[in-house]
């Protein structure tokens, strides 16, 4: 199996502190995985590299078939690419209607003539009702997305995510804040996504990354510890050491 | 523009009774914005009765300066439109937009001047009989213009300013250029916030003490004067040429107003409003941020130019006071006032502010005595300003453009604090952790 990313012997430091600590990770093109890690293990900055927000001191960060080195990109260039982002706390565009914030994902050239002279085809918005539909929100995409509800909002940027069809998928605790149901939910979605792309899921709850059975890669102190199925890297005593022993 | 066909195809079924907002779909400009149809109505209307009303072609009830003075004031509500985009649209504080105004008028500043004094000159010289050469006439151009700052050479600056489409092209191509290397320095280090507005400020008053220099070719705080007097216009009377203006500039206004309600109505407009709430955020959807700022700082400069170049000959005179840091912060006043966010709150805020100010400095009011302490409406307007600008501020963050809200029982959330932040979910938070 190809990689679509790959990372290797990445390093930051911030102000003496070093945050990712020679740091290698590949995912294929279709293929579910789950980040574990104590808090301060480098989880968030390894997000904030691949997507471009951070640069990293050393190493090589390459995407796609091509391998295109990400590192010379900026964030917008590294999104039109193909990764997508999803934030721990719903970030939607609250002033603005459902409709709308899915109509500002959908996948469209981005700049700004373009987008001037940019009008709705019948099947952008037939796009953005089936989004809607596929996520519960069909009923309300003429509200502004602000009166939605937590949960709402949570789906509603994925919504947006699925708009953009990226090729690799970067979900931040994606469970926190939902309930059992929504969980169950977001499993499913999750699984079926990564039959189609690469997803990669930053989560804390132990419970949620064995509903997700996927391969797990554990982070501590900015490197990897130990990677594989959720059972063979509970077994590992360091992973037990540095981060289960404690729960 | 505007098609036929105005049965939305994508109905817009709002929940629980509030009025949706503009939405995507298949109807005519006019039926999503039906705001801008009001107002180029009520802009029509006014120029009309301006028009019956003024010296020149009616009854004679408005004085020619008064007509002059509205004439401004339509021009200052343009370059509030280009605040309120860049503003209210793109939450870009620019506290440097006059600068490009100023610019604008500046430049066709030079060829009223040129092109009268040029005229002044011929008829001058033609006097002694012989018809002059064309260095005569140079010289005694760049004399007429320049004795008062003690130089008598034209600057390499005025090399075009004999030729109007050359000096009008450059009314537009300066202030652009200017806004294009400044936008794409300050934006390229993704400089935001409060240290933009700085450094806006920053721009403008450089600008400013760059030109009271007598040596900067535009003669130094004296300005340029006599802008009034158009050439090969000096037998017409100022009547008809005020009247004149203001008609250029009603539809100036109203050009401006379509482009922007249309610029603002689609999917840019919610671009910019998403960078103005979280732009951090569309950088991670793949717009370039960046390059959409230095879009709108870029454009934004070029209708202040455009205001300013309908502006100055009505005022007569511009000197670099002019791009002092507060007339870009007045604007900003203006627009707050108005109401940000939306473009008829602009034009509201500009007006009506600039009129009120025109009036309480204007003298004629009379002192109102309150016991030892006298109310002259000079020295206190821009006190009452400074309150009023903070009590909008405080109490009415929608402006005067808000009442609109109330009278169309548009429900707006009652919500404290500036980000509408994500709630807590606190059940569900606590089922989850169960």
């Amino acid at each position: 199996m190809t990689a679509l990313l790959e990372v290797s012997g990445v390093s930051v430091t911030f102000d003496g502190f070093r945050a990712i600590n020679n740091l290698s990770f590949s995912i294929g093109e279709a293929e579910l995985r789950a980040i574990i890690g104590p808090n301060g293990a480098g989880k968030t900055t390894f997000m904030d590299i691949v997507t471009g927000k951070t640069r990293p001191d050393a190493g090589s960060v390459t995407f796609g078939t091509r391998s295109l080195s990400l590192l010379g990109l900026n964030e917008a260039q590294i999104a039109r690419e193909g990764v997508g982002r999803k934030f721990q706390r719903p970030t939607v565009f609250e002033d603005q209607t459902v409709e709308a914030n899915l109509i500002l994902a959908l996948k469209a050239p981005r700049g700004p003539w373009r987008v001037l002279f940019w009008t709705p085809k019948p099947a952008d918005m037939a796009r953005v009702k089936a989004l809607a539909a596929e996520v519960g929100l069909a009923d309300h995409l003429h509200r502004k997305s602000g009166e939605l509800s937590h949960g709402q909002k949570q789906w509603l940027e994925i919504a947006m995510l699925l708009a953009q069809e990226p090729r690799l998928l970067l979900v931040d605790e994606p469970a926190a804040g939902m309930t059992p149901a929504e969980r169950e939910q977001t499993t499913a979605l999750l699984v079926n996504l990564a039959r189609t792309r690469a997803v990669v899921v930053v989560e804390h709850d132990m419970d949620f990354v064995r509903r997700l059975n996927c391969r797990v890669t554990v982070l501590h102190e900015g490197a990897v510890l130990a990677e594989g199925s959720l059972d063979h890297v509970t077994r590992d005593p360091q992973v037990i050491a540095v981060y289960l022993g404690r729960g | 523009m505007a098609t036929t066909s105005s049965v939305p195809k994508y109905p817009t079924g709002g929940a629980g009774g509030v009025k949706p907002p503009a939405s995507y779909g298949n109807r005519s400009f006019f039926a999503r914005n039906p705001s801008a149809l009001i107002f180029i109505a009520c802009l029509a209307v006014f120029t009309l009765v301006v028009t019956l009303a003024s010296e020149a072609y009616g009854g004679g009830f408005l004085s020619t300066s008064f007509v002059k003075t509205l004439g401004k004031t339509l021009c200052l509500s343009l370059v509030a439109l280009a605040m309120d985009l860049i503003w209210g649209y793109a939450g870009i504080l620019s506290l440097g937009h006059m600068a490009f105004f100023a610019l604008g008028g500046y430049m066709i500043g030079m060829w009223l001047m040129y092109a009268r004094t040029e005229e002044i000159v011929v008829t001058a010289l033609s006097q002694g009989g012989l018809p002059a050469t064309p260095e005569e006439v140079t010289q005694g151009i760049a004399n007429q213009i320049f004795g008062v700052v003690g130089s008598s050479d034209l600057p390499a600056i005025w090399s075009f300013a004999y030729s109007l489409p050359l000096q009008l092209s450059l009314a537009l191509a300066v202030p652009g250029l200017l806004a294009l290397v400044f936008g794409w320095l300050a934006f390229r280090s993704r400089v935001t916030g409060v240290y933009l507005s700085i450094l806006t400020q920053a721009m403008t008053l450089a600008l400013a003490l760059y030109l009271f220099q007598n040596d900067s070719g535009l003669r130094g705080n004296n300005g340029l004067s006599g802008l009034q007097n158009l050439p090969g216009l000096g037998q017409t009377s100022q009547d008809l040429v005020s009247i004149w203006f203001f008609w250029a500039s009603a539809l100036a206004l109203g050009l401006g107003y379509l482009t922007l309600a249309w610029v603002v109505s689609g999917k840019f407009g919610s671009v910019i409003r998403a960078i103005r709430d979280d732009e951090a955020r569309v950088r991670f959807l793949g717009y370039p941020v960046e390059v959409y700022k230095l879009f709108l700082f870029t454009l934004t400069a070029l209708i202040a130019a455009l205001a300013g170049v309908l502006y100055y000959p009505q005022a007569g005179i511009i000197n670099p006071a002019e791009l002092a840091p507060i007339a870009s912060i007045y604007l900003a006043v203006w627009v707050a006032i108005g109401g940000r966010g939306r473009l008829y709150g602009a034009v509201i805020g500009a007006a009506f502010v600039s009129l009120l100010s025109s009036l309480f400095t204007s003298g004629r009011l009379p002192d109102i005595r309150l016991g030892p302490l006298p109310l002259n409406w000079v020295d206190w307007w821009l006190v009452i300003l400074g309150l009023a600008f903070v009590a909008v501020t405080l109490f009415a963050p929608k402006g005067i453009g808000g009442l609109f809200d109330r009278f169309l029982r548009i429900a707006t959330p009652d919500r404290k604090g500036a980000p509408l932040g994500p709630d807590d979910g606190s059940l569900q938070e606590q089922e989850a952790q169960q």
